[in-house]
């Protein structure tokens, strides 16, 4: 217990050696950090977003659009089916939360519609099949009643699955989209079923980026319906949307002659006539083919392009457009006519984002914290230095070399383990100092006791370590269980703290016991007192 | 060289005269922050009830009726308007806007440009906008982290000391953890995420304290075979009135600061720890004792032959 072998000595030393070289980087700007040779330690703690500025976004994928347009598609499937046949129906629609319901004219053609309609299905994937889907192996479970009655549901499995794709792909577009704004280190990372971490250090104000993220970007070409009024009801396979100016609307057909996936590219630029920013597009062989066919066939008639549910524009076409590419117009800024290029690049989002709860904390406040902070930390230590030596004296003063070296230690360990220091991280920073130095405390009580009791100095000495070690140790796994459960249920900001403390804890075990025993083991073989001053 | 005690040594105090006093004293405390939880009740934070935070640094010092008026005629329902640390620091604070998650959002972006528009030259510094079923969501983990934290303190003092101890520590905690909620409700603190992670520490405290006590009687009762119980818990505190007094003080000594220099958004979490570390020096003397004393002797030495094979402890 009270004796080192020289390679433990060493290997103590060493601890201490690194720990100092690796929270050296943390202590200097980073682009100064950034001028150092390479075989220097580079990396510096990480500050969070409260104490860096930025913006934390938290955002919900609106999963239920998913399944609502899914059966709306069935629908207009069954629709398409039921006319090509010429079977006749009643009440064809959605109906309840996951199924469509349609009625036949002709009860005996039940099992012809049924084949019919179940080509309506799409396959899901054999992992989900497993999960007893039946022998169709499509999304749709058709049922039927002999008076000609129709029910297609939506199995639950197959909707969880394409909700869970749904926030998949969310991610990736939204990580798309962000990149292409020149936020530097964004992290973008899936929270709980349906939710989107967005952390944007450095950014104040997430105005831009809230819209750039918010919008869908779904992205249709489809026949503008010129034998109806936009002031009445639309008829059957059309609807009426809105443009851009207020007040403006049109009606469009539901169908959709080319999608926005069937883009390859949209960059932003300028009519050569009018000069107005504009975007310019490109569609992929299958697009591109496709727009030429509707292009040749309605010359003269008007098309729209219509974007979340609005119509951006709607021209007449004037000849057939054959090379796959095409120009939004309006009446678009520089910032607008480039934003929207980028959403149409990213792709739409399969369905629509909301921002659910947002934290932005601006650069200079974040400054203030920092210095706020040092300033504690600096006033904290001198008080807990100048207490210990008070109190214990000499052993007051091992404590206080343990308690900087833990402090230094802890910013090493932060910085290798990448951990991201925070505002109530600093405050944990703070606790540390003082609770590391409780460990020295019980030691130094208990070896004042033993000194009392008659034992000699290097026998007390023993004993105050070995008796308080228990101590400690329960003071210790208690406070790491209580950070354990507030890392895990706590967010954000407050999870700095957990990892702050949790670490400056673990680090402590070691300066607050055995660096302290080797300093006094040193002392005792040096001085060979006959009283110990404690 | 001179030593600082701030307690003599070989004090003997007879702290369990004071029993009935203490734990009545404490009893009385914690109903009465059991009453204030219910009535008035927590000024909860937004994380915990949804709602908008902003603060902003005006060019001029902030005149407060023009921006109230400001404010109040965005029809955003009741809000809060104070002074953040400066005469041109301004916090703004809003209620939750109603069910829908992204109201939250839409609300704290009318009061941004609002006031930039007010007011140019403003500096917007924070906004946190919590929508309702996350702050829904934030409540029941912040809920459940203090449960767990309860539950896993029980379980640890119960392997590591027997039972008898375990249920002095975990009432006395329950005691402290009380009187905390009713200092959230006296000072009017906001209680939100940070409240959280204050009441864990000052748990932490806590326990930490009883085991420092405990420990010492567990070895007294192995050293002092026919010492009659209310001495030996008596003897126990005084020998160890030094560490305990000592280790709080350390931590007293360091979040001090914080309360001081710390700035606005750490000082009520550093108050908190403050009062928390007080409370948890004073509990394990005045209540985690005396409440082994109730417990009685005889089950208290009972347990004996287990526990010497246990390594021996300070």
């Amino acid at each position: 217990m009270m004796y080192f072998a020289p390679w433990k000595v060493a290997l103590i030393g060493l601890v201490c050696l690194a720990s100092v070289i690796f929270s050296i980087p943390s202590f200097f700007p980073a682009a100064t950090v950034a001028s150092w040779p390479n075989w220097l330690p580079k990396r510096q703690i990480s500050l969070g977003l409260d104490l860096r500025g930025g913006a934390h976004l938290l955002l919900e994928v609106d999963t239920s659009v998913v399944l609502r347009e899914r059966l709306e598609s069935v629908v207009e499937g069954a629709r398409n089916e039921l006319r090509q046949a010429r079977i006749g129906y009643t009440n064809l629609g959605v109906s309840g939360s996951n199924s469509v319901l349609v009625r036949l004219r002709e009860p005996s053609q039940t099992e012809q519609a049924r084949q019919l309609l179940a080509k309506l299905g799409i396959g899901v994937q054999s992992g989900t099949a497993a999960l007893g889907l039946g022998s169709s192996q499509t999304d749709l479970q058709i049922t039927t009643t002999p008076d000609g009655q129709i029910r297609m549901t939506l199995s639950e499995a197959a909707l969880a699955e394409r909700a869970r794709n749904a926030v998949t792909q969310s991610i990736e577009i939204v990580r798309r989209r962000i990149d292409q704004t020149g936020v530097a280190e964004p992290t973008i990372q899936r929270q709980g079923d349906s939710r989107i971490l967005v952390q944007l250090p450095g950014v104040g104000d997430p105005q831009r980026i809230k819209n750039i993220i918010g919008t869908t970007a779904k992205l249709t070409f489809r026949m503008v319906d010129t034998n109806a009024d936009p002031n009445a009801p639309a008829p059957p396979g059309s609807e009426i949307l809105e443009g851009e100016t207020r007040g403006e609307r049109y009606v469009v057909k539901r169908k959709v002659e080319v999608a926005g996936d069937n883009l390859v590219d949209a960059q932003p630029g300028y009519d050569q006539r009018s000069g107005q920013p504009i975007i310019s597009f490109r569609f992929d062989t299958t697009g591109g083919r496709r727009f030429a066919e509707i292009t040749q066939q309605a010359v003269g008639l008007p098309f729209a392009i219509v974007l979340d549910n609005k119509v951006l524009s709607a021209p007449v076409i004037r000849e057939p457009i054959l090379g796959g590419s095409g120009q939004i117009s309006g009446n678009y800024t520089v910032t607008q006519a480039h934003d929207l290029a980028v959403l149409l690049r990213a792709g739409a989002l399969p369905a629509p984002l909301k921002v659910v709860e947002e934290r932005t904390v601006g650069p200079d406040l974040g400054e203030d914290s920092i210095r706020a902070g040092l300033i504690s930390i600096a006033v904290a230590a001198v008080l807990v230095v100048i207490y210990m030596v008070l109190a214990y004296g000499l052993f007051g003063l091992f404590a206080d070399v343990a308690l900087l070296i833990n402090l230094v230690m802890t910013l090493a360990a932060m910085s290798l383990l990448q951990a991201t220091l925070t505002l109530p991280g600093i405050a944990g920073l703070l606790l540390t100092l003082g609770m590391s130095v409780d460990a020295n405390v019980l030691i130094n009580e208990r070896i004042r006791e033993e000194v009392k009791l008659g034992k000699s100095p290097m026998a007390a000495m023993s004993a105050g370590f070995s008796r308080a070690f228990s101590t400690i140790f329960d003071a210790n796994v208690t406070t790491l269980i209580k950070m354990a459960l507030l890392y895990s249920l706590g967010s954000g900001s407050v999870k700095g703290f957990a990892v702050t403390i949790s670490i400056g804890i673990l680090t402590s075990m070691f300066t607050a016991t055995v660096l302290v025993r080797l300093m006094m083991v040193t002392w005792l073989r040096q001085r060979r007192p006959t009283l110990l001053p404690v | 060289m001179y030593k600082l005690r701030l307690i003599p040594d070989n004090t003997s105090i007879p702290f369990m005269k004071g029993r009935i006093t203490g734990l009545a004293m404490s009893a009385f405390l914690s109903v009465i922050s059991v009453i204030l939880f219910f009535y008035p009740g927590l000024n909860y934070g937004i994380d915990f009830k949804g709602g908008i935070v902003i603060e902003a640094r005006m060019a001029q010092p902030a005149d407060f009726p023009a921006l109230r008026t400001l404010i109040g005629n965005l029809n955003l329902g009741h809000s809060a308007l104070q002074e953040f640390g400066g005469p041109t620091d301004v916090l703004i604070r809003l209620e939750r806007q109603g069910n829908e998650d992204s109201a939250a959002q839409v609300a704290a972006d009318k009061v941004r440009s609002a006031l930039t528009q007010a007011y140019p030259g403003t500096e917007i510094r924070r906004v946190e906008a919590v929508g309702a079923s996350v702050s829904e969501g934030l409540f029941r983990d912040g809920m459940l982290a203090m449960g767990l934290a309860l539950v896993a303190m029980l379980i640890y003092i119960w392997f590591r000391f027997e039972w008898q101890f375990g249920i002095g520590a975990i009432a006395t905690l329950v005691l402290d953890v009380t009187k905390t909620i009713g200092f959230y409700v006296v000072t009017d603190i906001q209680f939100n995420l940070v409240a959280i992670a204050a009441i864990l520490t000052v748990m932490g405290f806590s326990v930490n304290d009883k085991v420092v006590v405990y420990d010492r009687v567990r070895e007294n009762l192995r050293k002092y075979k026919t010492l009659p119980l209310r001495e030996l818990i008596d003897k126990s505190i005084n020998e160890t009135l030094n560490r305990t007094v000592n280790t709080s003080l350390t931590v007293f000594l360091s979040t001090l600061p914080l309360a001081l220099f710390g700035g606005e958004a750490v000082r009520e979490f550093a108050i908190v720890l403050l009062f928390g570390i007080v409370l948890a020096t004073s509990s394990s003397v005045f209540i985690a004792a005396p409440i082994l004393l109730f417990l009685g002797e005889n089950r208290l030495r009972r347990g004996q032959p287990a526990e010497q094979a246990a390594a021996q402890r300070p």
